[in-house]
């Protein structure tokens, strides 16, 4: 077996991610454990100052509320996710995110994230619950507050590229992770008492549209591989929202944002034919009523709509940035200095929108010469990415607070710590934890504080070290280690080290689920289309890539880690053909289109559609769980306006 | 081949005492041939584009060539990013070019303070996190009306 140093790391609360909600976890875990004399361990793969989704920055914060405004209320919040997400929502989680993001965006402001202010010293809204930011270095500054809370205050420690790939486990407590240093032949096993999983969603499941270099630039980062679903999963945590996958319609090619242009700029939308979808198939909504009728309409279907253009060969669809910036800028047309001024004022925004977050799509208006205020561009649905955050909801299904509970929810919802999976000790936030749609850059941030408060009061109530069997640890060393040694085994056996018969390699496994998922699961070149026989056929095809993942090999420790995040992906596949198999109806037509169930069944499953993989016997379990408000619902009237 | 390095400008970071590019790139792709020291992406076709090696290199060494397979050649976006600002550059394939410059930070670097300065407190078994209500700007946290 490959020589691999052990490294024992023994903490309290062991935080694992690097991103928004990891970094929320370390800020607020740190206030805590100093409280409590606790240690706080925050484990990344890369590094912190730009990991995770926020890595490139962001050009808007997507959620905030605006309590202190008296302008919306939480209850608001949770009547627009539900709708979006089709009634499929935990109205307690989402609610609870939403009770504590303007905290955190405030913490961003007085960090140092440079929010756009009105002449009024107000912060400017992109859209109700969107706010514009200079975020280049979003990321840095949250990190750096995070950096601060764990090393100044004594209590803390970070790991940098250090790679997790599953949990530790005592019976049913998660008694902490294990994983390698992708830098040196170091096998880390980090022991705590509450294990944090913040390690974000899975891109590259799919297909993704370009197929050369371009691949990299999917619209969610690539490092996220669905570390957090397989370390859940593993666990034997309870999954929700599993069949939700995320088709974000973005910019075509380099998937620049759309948000500024939609909300801020009110772009329309419109076809090769000068026809506006939403407009011409407004009719289409009634169908997925009573969804359809609200406002703002749920992202899936505007997408379904622009999809069925698509589909009809009514392509391409433009974003009609010309008319948007010439509208605007109609308003000084009396005042030449100030109408040049504001369209200054409108052609940085418009770039800063792209070279804040999406660089590749500022080339690519640079390299087709375009400039926005004098021609539209394209745009088009991406391929489908698992997120618990922004328009997602895939994730571990946990406990929700035990003051958003009514006497009917608490049974349910509840389980004596807020955001702790089904597993004892394991807690989640941000893409990993499911059912709270909509949290975005700062609902994750807040959502990691929530979390690490949370799992900062499991370890002072259950302050004991969970024991690890010595035989369960060599045995995951030597499970993860494998394709290092079936690479050295078998590496002469041919003289192209890319093609032998006794291995395969990470980036052809990739591709191989990538092509069972497109075509057999609703990706991409099906249409966004599956059906049953379709699924069936998935997990068969899906059951030969896990018996030939124990024959992955791995040249180097680079090598090793894209093993593993194929592996999680490989998991996280068959956690989605499995409920999209389970759930008997069409929901979000605009994410996936089950085709021998074309229509939403309200009666039987407006319910969510769990999972969970029992690690004792290897079966998945797949059932339903009740869906109950803890709000008044409203009537139908009164979400007509928003 | 997104991110690239110019040879003559890499030195390999031989003076500091980490790679640059090798340290901060979120995907793991940067990489040091210490036989040459010049730094290299390892994997053009898992690179986001995301520009960090290209923000982060001292020597401005590290450049970005779009996509081969849907950008056309021929245009560039550079970055020069201080501790308060970015200024780009970006240059059209006709020829054009402009430029932008845009804040990144209110606060002198390393300087975010986590409480940022709201009052903290409360104890472990309230809704309230360490810097609230303080920070949300309301008396109190939200909580269901019994």
């Amino acid at each position: 077996m490959a020589n691999f140093e052990n490294v024992v790391v023994e903490t309290d609360l062991l935080i694992l991610g690097g991103g928004m909600a990891a970094c929320g976890a370390a800020v607020e875990a740190a206030y805590w454990a100093k409280q409590h004399g606790l240690k706080v361990t925050l484990v990344d793969k890369a590094a912190v100052d730009r990991s995770g989704a926020v890595a490139m920055g962001l050009s808007a914060i997507n959620q905030y509320v605006g309590l202190r405004d008296g302008v919306n209320t939480v209850k608001d919040y949770v009547d627009y996710v539900r709708n979006d997400l089709m009634g499929i929502t935990r109205e307690d989680l989402v609610a609870n995110i939403a009770r504590h993001v303007d905290s955190t965006v405030h913490l961003f402001e007085k960090w140092g994230l440079p929010i756009w202010l009105d002449e009024n010293g107000k912060y400017v809204h992109e859209g109700r619950w969107q706010l514009m930011i200079n975020g280049e270095s979003y990321k840095v500054v949250v990190a750096e507050a995070a950096k601060n809370a764990l090393l100044q205050s004594g209590v803390g420690q970070i790991f940098e590229r250090v790679f997790i790939v599953g949990p530790l486990m005592d019976g049913d407590r998660c008694a902490g992770a294990v994983g390698f240093s992708v830098r040196e032949e170091k096998f880390y096993i980090f022991k705590a008492k509450a294990t944090l999983v913040a390690m974000g969603g899975a891109v590259h499941v799919f297909k993704p549209r370009s197929s050369g270099e371009g691949m990299g630039r999917a619209w969610y980062p690539p490092w996220n591989s669905g570390s957090s679903a397989y370390f859940t999963i593993k666990a034997g945590a309870e999954m929700t929202c599993q069949e939700v996958r995320f088709i974000p319609v973005r910019f075509k090619d380099a998937y620049g944002p759309v948000g500024a242009w939609f909300l801020l700029f009110k772009s329309r939308a419109t076809n090769a034919m000068g026809g506006d979808y939403m407009v011409e198939r407004r009719s289409e909504l009634e169908k997925w009523a009573p969804y359809g009728r609200v406002k703002p309409i749920p992202a899936n279907l505007r997408n379904y709509l622009g999809m069925l253009d698509v589909m009809e060969g009514k392509g391409p669809i433009y974003m009609r940035t010309e008319e948007a910036i010439q509208k605007i800028a109609e308003q000084y047309k009396d005042d030449e200095k100030a109408y040049k001024k504001k369209m200054r004022e409108l052609e940085s925004e418009a770039w800063e929108d792209f070279l804040d977050m999406t660089i590749s799509q500022a080339l690519l208006w640079a390299a087709t010469n375009v400039q926005p205020e004098e021609r539209s561009s394209e745009i088009a649905a991406a391929e489908p990415y698992f997120i618990g955050s922004h328009s997602g909801a895939s994730g571990a299904w946990v406990s929700g607070p035990e003051d958003l509970q009514t006497p009917e929810t608490k049974p349910l919802y509840f389980w004596g710590y807020t955001n702790m999976s089904t597993v004892k000790g394991l807690f989640c936030a941000g893409d990993a934890s499911g059912a709270s749609s909509h949290k975005f850059s700062s609902g994750s941030h807040a959502e990691g504080r929530i979390a690490a408060k949370s799992a900062v009061k499991f370890i002072v109530q259950n302050n004991t070290m969970p024991a690890v069997d010595p035989a369960q640890i060599e045995r995951l060393k030597a499970e993860i280690l494998k394709p290092l040694d079936t690479y050295e085994q078998h590496k002469n056996a041919t003289t192209d080290p890319e093609i032998n018969p006794n291995y395969i390699k990470p980036r052809m496994f990739m591709f191989r689920l990538q092509k069972i998922m497109d075509e057999y699961a609703g990706g991409v070149t099906a249409q966004f289309t599956t059906n049953e026989a379709l699924l069936n056929r998935a997990l068969e095809l899906l059951a030969f890539l896990k018996e030939d993942s124990q024959k992955l090999a791995a040249a180097n420790l680079h090598e090793l880690m894209r093993c593993w995040e194929n592996v999680h992906r490989m998991w996280q596949a068959e956690a989605h053909v499995r409920t999209m198999l389970f759930r008997q109806e069409t929901r979000w037509p605009g994410y996936y289109f089950r085709a021998d169930k074309p229509s939403m069944d309200e009666q039987n499953w407006r319910v969510f559609a769990n999972c969970r993989w029992d690690p004792g016997t290897g079966q998945w379990q797949m059932f339903t769980r009740p869906i109950l408000s803890i709000f008044p619902q409203p009537k139908e009237h009164e979400l007509l306006g928003g | 081949m997104p991110s690239y390095v110019n040879p003559e400008k890499c030195d390999g970071c031989k003076a500091l005492d980490k790679t640059a590019c090798q340290y901060i790139c979120p995907n793991d792709l940067m990489v040091l041939d210490k036989a040459t020291m010049k730094a290299y992406n390892r994997d053009v076709t898992m690179c986001w584009e995301c520009y960090n090696c290209v923000k982060i290199c001292p020597t401005q060494a590290v450049e970005v060539r779009g996509y081969a397979d849907f950008i056309p050649m021929g245009a560039s976006a550079t970055p020069m990013r201080s501790t308060d600002s970015i200024m780009w550059t970006v240059t059209f394939r006709n020829g054009m070019i402009k430029r932008f410059k845009f804040p990144i930070r209110t606060t002198p670097e390393g300087g975010a303070v986590p409480d940022g300065g709201f009052a903290t407190g409360g104890d472990l078994s309230s809704p309230a996190l360490f810097t609230e209500p303080a920070s949300l700007g309301i008396p109190e946290v939200f909580t269901l009306k019994r």
